[in-house]
């Protein structure tokens, strides 16, 4: 057996898994874990912790066995674009009111599609700010500010 | 049996009042439009709805939230003969046949008979809940703990086993979402678990935030990825001329369609199983049992009854395990499961009792809803059409704008929004590495009560792990679960599953 990894996609996944149950099992070092007839807040953390880390390593070494299919090309420009999308959405919904939230939104979320066209921007945050503010402000009644004032 | 007309009186009474028909018919319209619309699921649409919820009655709340779901599954199965492309994972055999039959102008008779089919399977599987409900609520009431325990330990493996993908991947899935089902305050000893001093994370993860992040923006990141759009397709509705089916569709068809309700109903029932397996059981039982198999992918109309049916009755039925034992099967009913207990209703064997009038107003409501989707399916189906053919690049900005407003109204604060986006990220980086993330959400709703159940359980029995294995009825669970994984694992049936 080679050590070379043959599935990326199963390597990264047990990596991935490993991480997880590594992490759980860090932060419920803090917590109580008690025995088995009187279990505290520490201990089905840590034992699901544990079989997760277990589980992740064996599904990471497996990958060495096994031939698999490469992992899809990933684009950037959509995981970066619509992340900004809801991190600009969040701040603004809090700073700057409903309308400039929105429209970021949608901005941030048009430009991770292929190509933006200015005139689509303007029609779709117009349709989607003013339809909005009618579903959910005046029709959901729900306690936005439409702007920071 | 004596108590059935009462009950479903009830029910009649509750679901047919002006408000609920109305949310049924709101439940059942959506649910059709996300059926249609390719790039978002039943699981991101409920979870999107639910907040719009909160203010409700909780039958209408639930009422509204189904019809969402079994709606979905109405239009999946319109745009898989329309168009051949699926809407739902459930209606991917039916692009098979349904397709055929539309390139021959025949898309009329399909579409019809798959609203036929849906509605037969629909009321037999909504009879199968009003006798079955009660009665398996009647068993579970017996149980304590451990019976608990091992029940949702079964509930969790069967789901791992019939996820896509490989095994073990799914049950580390299983445990990631009790992990993230543990974030919150730990009702035991009031410790806060996993919630990294922030306030917004004492009640633990909101499933809204988890569903949405996980099926909502990690579908649209992918499809973007894809470069996925609607434009240029072939759409197929000039030739819709003639809808009905001609006598010779529906002898053909009665045949299947009854098949294909038993074979749904009865799937909907396991763990993990619901619609998608049983469409794929009832195509391959028609096609053995046809007596013209070579017409099967040539435009076969049993090919669009059978799996047809069959999917409506597994969503119809998938209902039943949710209700009154408080195991969802799938990751709808995990939201629907959690819809529940956001409307403070202890899910389990007691909703019926404590709450009849919820129980049985949904029960009702299905059926109704069902009607309405017959009535309403066919004569739609125009404007179904043409929200086809709105550009993937005016969809997902829409549907992320809801998504957003629908995070952010949880809490009013921006902190749900930033937990969404990293759930959807890690969901996103799930579906890269082929994990299927329904069995995360299952463990996730499912985690406290497994804990809490475990906890229990093991204080009863001072710290013996054997009170598992000595109760005959959670003995049975176990050993069954173990059963499903054995079976699975043999190398022979792990190959034809994927």
């Amino acid at each position: 057996m080679q050590w070379k990894i043959k599935n990326k996609e199963e390597f990264w996944s047990g990596m991935l898994f490993l991480g997880i149950g590594i992490f759980a099992l860090v932060i419920s070092r803090d917590y109580f874990i008690g025995s088995s007839a009187r279990m505290g807040p520490g201990y089905f953390p840590t034992l699901v912790g544990i079989l997760l880390s277990i589980l992740g390593g064996i599904i990471a070494l497996r990958s060495f066995g096994v031939e698999g299919k490469e992992i899809r090309a990933v684009s950037w420009r959509a995981i970066v674009m619509l992340t900004l999308a809801f991190l600009i959405f969040g701040w603004a919904m809090e700073k700057i009111g409903f309308v400039l939230a929105m429209f970021a939104m949608i901005a941030c979320s048009m430009m991770a599609g292929k190509k933006l066209r200015l005139l689509e921007l303007l029609i779709m945050s117009l349709v989607l700010i003013t339809g909005s503010i009618a579903l959910f402000i005046y029709g959901l009644k729900l306690p936005f500010p439409l702007f920071w004032w | 049996m004596e108590e059935l007309f009462p009950n479903l009186a009830l029910g009649f009474h509750t679901a047919v009042t002006i408000q609920n028909l109305a949310y049924c018919f709101i439940g059942v319209f959506a649910g059709t439009m996300v059926g249609v619309l390719p790039g978002i699921g039943p699981v991101a649409a409920i979870a999107m709805l639910l907040p719009t919820t909160f203010h409700l009655p909780t039958v209408s709340a639930l009422i509204m939230l189904a019809g969402l779901f079994y709606g979905a599954q109405y239009g999946g199965s319109t745009t898989s003969i329309l168009v051949n492309l699926p809407g739902e994972s459930s209606s991917v055999v039916t692009c098979l046949d349904g397709y055929q039959m539309a390139k021959k102008g025949r898309a009329g008779p399909a579409l019809a008979i798959a609203a036929i089919g849906s509605f037969i399977a629909g009321t037999f599987s909504t009879m199968l809940i009003s006798f079955a409900g009660p009665a398996l609520a009647k068993i579970t009431l017996e149980f304590s703990a451990p019976e608990y325990f091992s029940l949702m330990a079964m509930g969790l493996i069967g789901s791992a086993v019939l996820a896509q993908g490989p095994l073990l991947k799914a049950i580390a899935m299983i445990l990631t979402g009790l992990i993230f089902g543990m974030a919150g305050t730990d009702v035991n000893t009031g410790v806060p678990r996993f919630t990294f001093g922030a306030p917004g994370l004492a009640d633990g993860i909101s499933i809204v935030v988890l569903a949405m992040g996980m099926f909502g923006f990690a579908e649209i990141l992918t499809n973007l990825e894809k470069g996925y759009d609607t434009a240029g397709r072939d759409l197929l509705t000039k030739k819709i001329d003639h809808l009905y089916p001609s006598l010779q569709d529906m002898k053909e068809s009665i045949g299947p369609i009854l098949r294909g309700t038993a074979i749904g109903s009865f799937l909907g029932l396991l763990p993990g199983a619901g619609p998608v397996l049983s469409s794929f059981t009832s195509y391959a039982v028609e096609k053995k049992m046809g007596k013209h198999p070579e017409e099967f992918g040539k435009g076969a109309i049993q090919g669009v009854a059978g799996p047809e049916s069959a999917n409506n009755g597994a969503a119809q039925s998938t209902f039943i395990p949710m209700l009154t034992l408080g195991i969802p099967s799938t990751g709808a009913m995990a939201l629907m499961l959690g819809a529940l207990m956001i409307h403070d209703i202890a899910p389990g064997p007691e909703v019926i009792s404590k709450h009849p009038d919820l129980f049985w107003g949904l029960v009702v409501s299905m059926w109704v809803g069902n009607a309405i989707l017959l009535l309403l399916n066919l004569p739609l189906i125009g404007l179904w059409v043409r929200l086809l053919q709105v550009p993937y690049r005016y969809l997902f900005p829409t549907i992320l704008t809801m998504m957003a407003i629908g995070v952010y109204s949880l809490t009013n604060q921006a902190q749900s929004v930033y937990l969404m986006l990293l759930f959807g990220l890690l969901g996103y980086l799930f579906k890269k590495l082929n994990c299927e993330p329904a069995p995360l959400i299952l463990a996730f709703v499912l985690g406290p009560m497994v804990e809490e159940n475990l906890r229990r359980a093991m204080l009863i029995s001072h710290g013996d792990p054997m009170v598992f294995l000595t109760r005959p009825i959670s003995a049975g669970f176990l050993v069954a679960a173990i059963l499903i994984l054995v079976f699975m694992a043999l190398p022979k049936v792990g190959k034809t599953r994927e």
